[in-house]
């Protein structure tokens, strides 16, 4: 295409926007309610991924050993346990940090009581890893895993929060994956519908460039950029409603359900718009685009 | 120029919308086809403008077999030929300069080139003044001119007129016929006119192909509407 014609393709796809104002805003509408849609679950699944994942950091598996074991043994099991796949962190607690750490939590207000047992830490078995697992499905494995070593004396795990963990996040995924592909269907179907009936308005143009020589990719370009910018329009406004939404809502979320405040972890604004932002204009691009091009197909064919 | 070999065409099976058409149109002519509504004038049109296919037969324009013109190629088929309809077919939303203009910014033609070639073409059909009308504040002639205009612009080999004078008072028809035979004079442009205005045929002295229930009963130089053979 020449340069003056890809201009003039350009100029015409802006053109039409304003030329068929009834349709440009419908499609605009439409594209707007969709991804508003779509960022409002993406929003939601993002949050509640990153709580469950948050939720699921601080699941730990607790690995104690023999009695007896040598400094070198002990760091033996903890290389062992780090070379497991799952496993992401491990940290070394020993039996003085135990004692510590039982000590701040059950005689924080009475020390004196605690200072008959100074001499003789009741918990001088209990040196220990903490182990963190990247993916908390893999407990169950890992455990009995840990437990096979030499000189592991007992492994301590919750498999009941593990699993829930791991039930609410696949679930979680199945159905933002269903929701947003339904969502997609959808907003392809009503904005190629909108962008149709601006197609037939004009489809005595089509055929007018169509019999004077025009080329399919030229009549089809001004439809092109029409629908692309359109999905941008629809995309760029929803995401700046959300974008001024989003604290105003986990404000209100926070302040009404205070007392969940601790399991409540929200993600900036920033960190979410770093993907969602992209995306929705992706998407917005993609579905104008889409939407044009099977909507001027049928009109081509004089 | 324009050949036509046997050419049938059919929408329904058994119902010939035209049958049997043997036709030779030489450069440079200037033909009527005439007959009356639902004879087959609008179908052989199309099937010139290979906006149809023929059910048999073999057409050929300008050396060209229509039948094995591939799809991607038929713009370069079309750009040979102007097309002027009944109805004049123009953007209402675009003034007169830019529906001339469109003609050839949709064969991809450079901006200066358009910029020196539309006023001319305006002048050539006696709106030079009026490029920035509207079609809606154009009469029915004017509205003609410009889409003579806008037809001869890429400047066609052939111009198919369907009906031109459809719409047009017996002056205005008679202009828009001059109009013509200026262009076929001066440019040596094929015409070919499809038409049911009698006094304009017989008016030309062309020569004029008649046409009955989908076949051609008559071809006549310099005939007129019910010129007998």
């Amino acid at each position: 295409m020449r340069l003056s014609a890809f201009f003039y393709v350009l100029k015409q796809g802006v053109k039409n926007i304003f030329r068929h104002k009834l349709f440009s805003l419908a499609s605009v509408a439409t594209m707007i309610t969709c991804i508003f849609l779509f960022g409002t679950i993406y929003a939601m699944v993002t949050n509640v991924n990153h709580m469950v994942m948050t939720a699921e950091e601080s699941v730990g598996i607790t690995v104690f050993f023999n009695e007896g074991l040598s400094e070198k043994e002990i760091q033996k099991i903890g290389e062992e346990i780090q070379a497991i796949d799952a496993v992401s962190e491990i940290h070394f607690v020993s039996a003085q940090e135990a004692w510590e750490d039982y000590k701040s939590r059950y005689f924080a207000e009475n020390e004196n009581l605690s200072e008959g047992f100074e001499e003789d830490n009741p918990l001088a078995n209990s040196a220990n890893y903490q182990v963190m697992l990247s993916d908390v499905s893999q407990q169950a494995k890992v455990t009995e895993q840990i437990g096979n070593i030499i000189g592991v004396r007992r492994v301590n795990s919750s498999q009941d929060l593990a699993n829930t963990l791991t039930g609410v996040n696949s679930l979680l995924m199945y159905m933002s994956i269903a929701v947003i592909g339904l969502l997609l269907v959808v907003s392809v179907f009503l904005i190629s519908n909108t962008i149709s009936m601006g197609v037939a308005v004009r489809s005595e143009e089509i055929a007018i460039m169509k019999l004077m020589g025009a080329k399919n990719s030229f009549v089809r370009a001004p439809f092109l950029i029409e629908g692309m910018l359109l999905g941008a329009v629809g995309a760029i406004v929803p995401l700046a409603v959300l974008y001024l939404l989003y604290g105003k809502v986990i404000a209100i979320v926070l302040h009404r359900y205070s007392i969940l405040s601790n399991l409540l972890q929200f993600l900036p604004v920033n960190q979410v718009f770093r993907s969602l932002a992209p995306l929705s204009l992706i998407m917005g691009i993609f579905v104008g685009f889409a939407g044009s091009f099977i909507s001027i197909r049928r009109h081509l064919k004089v | 120029m324009i050949q036509l070999e046997n050419v049938c065409k059919e929408y329904s099976a058994g119902m010939p919308a035209v049958r049997n058409i043997n036709l030779h149109i030489k450069e440079g002519e200037f033909v009527f086809i005439v007959g009356n509504s639902g004879v087959g004038k609008t179908t052989l049109f199309r099937l010139l403008l290979k906006e149809i296919e023929p059910t048999s037969g073999k057409i050929v324009i300008a050396g060209q077999e229509l039948s094995k013109i591939k799809r991607r190629k038929l713009p370069d088929f079309r750009k040979n030929i102007g097309v002027v309809f009944q109805d004049f077919r123009l953007l209402k939303e675009y003034n007169v300069y830019e529906n001339i203009a469109f003609a050839q910014r949709v064969v991809q033609t450079p901006t200066r080139t358009i910029k020196r070639e539309v006023p001319r073409a305006l002048s050539m059909v006696g709106l030079a003044d009026k490029y920035k009308s509207f079609p809606d504040q154009l009469s029915g002639g004017e509205q003609q001119r410009v889409a003579i205009a806008r037809a001869l612009i890429n400047k066609p080999q052939i111009l198919i007129a369907d009906e031109p004078t459809g719409n047009l008072d017996p002056q205005n028809s008679w202009d828009i016929m001059q109009l013509l035979e200026e262009v076929n004079a001066n440019n040596g442009t094929t015409i070919i006119v499809v038409t049911h205005n009698r006094e304009i045929v017989d008016r030309m002295k062309k020569r004029v192909i008649h046409m009955d229930h989908g076949e051609i009963i008559n071809d006549v130089d310099e005939g007129g509407y019910f010129h007998e053979a």
